[in-house]
């Protein structure tokens, strides 16, 4: 024996004190608070990669020699449920948050209602499936541990698997149960069985390399060496192919252990998208090698060789020992952190879901309060690691070295599939009840029993063999491998089926056969709709029901299962925030709801719930409060619906207010210019009338020509008052749309001709000259000519009287077009400003005229009330300013044709 | 020689009475039809005593005349008396902030006018 072999009991035993050492480190930097790369997504990946057991370290190859690419399916299922991580591992890991969940039981019982029996049903069933895994890991380190010191397999030396599975207890004894909330995290054990991923990981990086570059000239050499009919894999996508791919992928997230790596341990959810990546290329940096190695050992060893052990058989033929005792050490690492994982996880479900129900049922038989529960828990986590591994050695003791290591592995992985329909149906069917989970699981179970763990036992086991060949009492429909006489089909595909079928079926059928009880309900809408803030609606819930209990009770809960310390800190937390300065909180519902979550971050929601019904009555939801809950959700909902749509309909109005706010107040300050302008007009004769009438009053001597002359200014300028009341009135007039029009055929060319001649007296004392351009002549329209010539009389004036030239020249056309008679009055004043345009036809305009001359613009609202009110209009051409402005009045003619 | 007045005011009738009223206490009176008029008289004929001014001008109002009266070097000290027909606060405001001396709303007493255009210039 070589001195390296020789070592190897040694290299393991030093390899163990390394992983205390890490282990240890690891929990004293997170106690001091620095995490650091510890909490890092890299650690938490390479954590996951417990899934890479020792069943996969030497099993892949043995299984690549035997079935070609089928060992593929094992490492396909997990990734594709990594790849699509945002539908179902994202909502798992929030889950798990968000709801403290310690364990699959826990999630589980959690989500049907708090369910202690399916806590417990849950446990049964993992610790059924996992016992003989923990066996095969125990077998694998022993078979490698003889391969490697050259004892002949044909004995077990069950010594090694004891010695290492006592380590291996007192390692998840000493790192896995410092603390009784489970949902807190391992960091000195996570970064251990982070190092053993890397350490198996580099193993069998190594010794494929020195098998395809060392013993071949690199891979083409090598797979030219293959045996014929080698990959000539038939079975590729066949039934057998996909339920592989498929239970792996059930595996990833029902194995008991890897819910504990990737839901428990999590620390942060981005972690998952990382993982997302770089755990199936972790799966893929494993898998790289197994055809090389399968085809070297094919090649190179005798016929007779283990192909499970060809990963240590390979190096030590080539005496290459390091690297023999570096697989060995790898193997071992697959082993161990399996067995630690498994037993934590597994023990915290016993622990929370077996022992912890028991002894509430006994506790509440005895005194309430009795007892350390802390303590009953802790130590009742502590026996079932070390249980749940002597029975896994056991097992290994008592089945001997009879199975092919990948055979015992799917057997666990159709075990723990049977979580699947629960769930999947947890997560994403609103509808799934406590019912339809308890009889899924129960049939699933036993159908995976009868179909697939008896038979597998040596002769069927209580079975018996002759069951197993011709069906119980000789019924060939009950062969538990030929059931229903489904013959002819893989075990593993056939047992797969019946028990994933009874499963799913019955689930769906128990959930549909009742309502959900409302405590059921209110879960599942926490875990269904996690997304949605469906966890508000247990913050609602607790609020509503009304749970009663002293301080006094609660705190002593609190010391009883999470501790002095921590229990201290709690209650003074709640203490402060709730301004009580020394003594305890007052028992309020947040302090009752926030100790539950937290008893359930230790002992599982449905055991928290319990403990907590002793001391404060029961989380009674009746179903008439749900209702009101949801009524009032759904009322909320609709207020809130009916309040945008208020609050759009307000902001409409609003703007519409501010529109007519903003029309309003131009009016207004049309208003106020209008009235100005008014004053204006009035005052300009009453200054006058009471100027010259002082005059007459207080001058005697006044001669009677000059008195004449005074007293007929004051006549003039009182008919001139007279007058601007007239057009003030007819502006009301007008405003209410009361002129009074009558129509008649006229020629409204004859009407401006009259217009022009009336307006020779405007003339007055400058110097005014009318331009006649072409004229239309003969048109006809239906109009009121009195009316007509007032508006033209208004035009003509208004070119006169807003003029500032000395020589006024007034432009005066007329034509018929499309229809309609057109007259333009121009004149060379100063024009409208652009400003005023809008303005000078509004009611209260007045003052458009630079430097205000006499004479409100009242008119020209007049004069276009009047035409509209013929069907006409009069409107302003746009023109330059300086170029005077142009009116022109237009009204639809009845004829076009010129009369005879 | 007689104090001499300068009325700038565009309507005829108020026009007349004002210069009769103060013709009659023994002023010398020139008129302005409008701001320009106005301006213009004052520049050629600087000996004016008084303005009385209108602000409701024809081309250049009332308050454009008098801002170009105080821009003037040698109109600046002229002492102005403005008319306004709208009578507001407003228009009486900004008269005093741009240096009218005194300020008469329409219709006024012709004793007002009187007093007022004494107090500014003695005949």
């Amino acid at each position: 024996m070589t001195p390296a072999v020789e070592f190897a009991l040694v290299a393991a035993l030093g390899y163990v004190a390394l992983l205390f050492a890490v282990a240890y480190w690891g929990d004293r930097r997170a106690r001091i608070g620095r995490t650091g790369w510890l909490r890092s997504p890299l650690v938490y990946t390479l954590s996951i990669s417990i899934y890479c057991t020792s069943w996969t370290f030497y099993g892949a190859v043995g299984s690549a020699a035997r079935s070609g690419l089928e060992f593929a399916t094992i490492y396909l299922g997990p990734t594709l449920v990594f790849v699509g991580w945002w539908v179902l591992l994202r909502k798992l890991v929030r889950i798990g948050r968000t709801q403290r969940i310690t364990s699959i039981a826990d999630l589980i019982s959690s989500r049907f209602g708090k369910s202690e029996a399916l806590g417990a049903l849950v446990t049964l069933i993992a610790v059924a499936a996992a016992t003989p895994y923990i066996a095969l890991q125990l077998k694998a380190v022993t078979i490698s541990y003889q391969v490697i010191a050259g004892v002949p397999l044909d004995h077990a030396d069950f010594r090694a698997g004891f010695w290492v599975a006592v380590a291996m207890a007192a390692f998840t004894i000493l790192f896995g149960t410092r603390n009784v909330d489970a949902n807190e995290r391992h960091h000195g054990v996570v970064a251990a069985i982070a190092l053993e991923a890397l350490v198996k990981l580099f193993a069998l990086l190594a010794v494929g390399a020195f098998v395809v570059f060392g013993l071949f000239d690199g891979p083409g050499a090598l797979f030219a060496t293959a045996p014929p009919g080698f990959l000539q894999a038939e079975e590729v996508f066949g039934p057998r192919w996909v339920t592989l791919v498929g239970l792996s992928a059930a595996a990833i997230l029902c194995l008991p252990r890897q819910f504990q790596v990737i839901v428990v341990e999590n620390e942060d959810e981005r972690h998952v998208a990382t993982a997302s990546w770089l755990f199936p290329a972790y799966l893929f940096l494993s898998s790289l090698f197994t055809l090389p190695i399968a085809v070297a050992g094919m090649t190179l060893l005798p016929s007779g060789a283990d192909p499970d052990m060809y990963v240590l058989t390979l190096p030590l033929m080539a005496d290459a020992e390091a690297l023999a005792l570096f697989v060995f050490l790898g193997g071992f690492s697959s082993a161990t952190s399996m067995i630690i994982v498994s037993s934590i996880a597994l023990s915290t479900m016993v622990s929370n879901h077996i022992v912890a129900p028991l002894a509430l049922r006994l506790a509440r038989e005895r005194a309430r309060t009795s007892g350390d529960v802390r303590r009953l828990l802790l130590t009742s986590r502590r026996i079932a690691i070390a249980t749940l591994i002597l029975l896994g050695f056991l097992y290994f003791r008592v089945s001997g070295a009879s199975d092919a290591l990948a055979a015992i592995g799917l057997i666990a992985f159709v075990g723990v599939a049977q979580f699947l329909p629960s769930l999947l149906g947890g997560l994403y069917w609103p509808q799934a009840n406590r019912r339809g989970a308890l009889w899924g699981l129960t049939a699933g179970f036993l159908m995976w029993m009868y179909t697939l763990g008896l038979p597998s036992l040596e002769d069927g086991g209580p079975l018996g063999a002759d069951t197993l060949l011709h069906g119980p009492f000789g019924i060939a429909l009950l062969r538990p491998q030929a059931l229903f006489g489904l013959d002819g089909l893989d075990p593993l595909v056939h047992a797969t089926f019946w028990s994933l079928a009874a499963n799913a079926l019955l689930f769906i059928a128990g959930s549909l056969s009742r309502e959900p009880h409302p405590l059921e309900w209110l879960q599942a809408r926490q875990f269904v709709d996690v997304f949605r803030g469906g966890a508000d609606v247990g913050a609602r819930e607790r609020t509503r029901v009304q749970r009663i209990a002293t301080s006094e009770e609660l705190f002593i809960l609190a010391q009883r299962i999470l501790g002095a310390e921590p229990a201290q800190d709690l209650f003074d937390a709640f203490a402060r925030r709730q301004g009580i300065s020394a003594g305890l909180p007052m028992p309020t519902e947040d302090l009752i709801g926030d100790l539950e979550r937290r008893l359930a971050g230790s002992v599982g929601a449905a055991s928290a719930r319990a403990m907590m019904a002793q001391v404060a009555g029961g989380e009674e939801v009746s179903f008439d409060e749900l209702v009101s809950i949801a009524d009032e959700t759904a009322r909320i909902m609709r207020y809130s619906q009916a309040l945008e749509r208020k609050s759009d309909e307000l902001e409409t109005a609003a703007r519409q207010l501010r529109e007519a706010n903003a029309q309003l107040r131009e009016i207004d300050r049309q208003k106020d210019d209008f009235l100005s302008q008014v004053s204006h007009e009035v005052r300009t004769p009453m200054t006058a009338i009471r100027s010259f009438s002082e005059i007459l009053r207080t001058s005697p001597d006044l001669d009677s020509t000059q008195a004449r002359r005074f007293v007929n200014i004051i006549h003039d300028e009182s008919i001139r008052l007279t007058r601007l009341l007239d057009v003030i009135l007819d502006l009301r007039v007008v405003e209410r749309g009361e002129i009074p029009i009558t129509l008649e055929p006229v020629d409204p060319d004859a009407v401006l001709d009259v217009a022009l001649e009336t307006c020779e007296g405007l003339r007055g004392e400058a110097p005014v000259r009318v331009v006649c351009g072409t004229r239309a002549g003969g048109a006809r329209v239906e109009a009121d000519p009195d009316r007509l010539r007032q508006v033209f009389i208004n035009l003509l004036s208004n070119a006169v009287r807003h003029n500032d030239k000395d020589a006024v020249e007034i432009t005066v056309k007329s034509r018929v077009r499309d229809g309609r008679y057109e007259a333009v009055i121009g004149d060379n004043g100063p024009g409208v400003p652009a400003e005023h345009r809008d303005r000078v036809f509004s009611i209260f305009s007045a003052t458009w005229t630079k430097g205000g001359h006499k004479g409100a613009g009242l008119g020209l609202a007049i004069s276009r009330g009047i035409m509209r009110r013929m069907g006409g209009d009069l409107t302003l051409d746009a023109g330059r300013p300086g170029q005077g402005a142009r009116f022109r009045v237009t009204l639809p003619t009845t004829t076009e044709e010129p009369p005879p | 020689m007689a104090t001499r007045l300068l009325i700038a005011e565009d309507e005829p009738s108020i026009l007349e009475s004002l210069v009769f009223i103060l013709g009659r206490e023994g002023y010398d009176i020139a008129t302005a039809r409008d701001g320009d008029d106005a301006l213009s008289q004052l520049r050629t004929a600087p000996a004016t005593d008084l303005l009385i001014l209108d602000i409701m001008l024809p081309r250049r109002n009332g308050f454009e005349v008098l801002k170009a009266v105080r821009a003037e070097p040698a109109l600046s000290g002229l002492p102005v008396l403005m008319l306004t027909a709208k009578g507001q606060a407003r228009d009486r405001q900004m008269a005093e902030q741009m240096g009218a001396d005194a300020f008469i709303a329409k219709p006024f007493s012709n004793q007002d006018v009187v007093r007022a255009v004494r107090g500014l210039a003695a005949p």
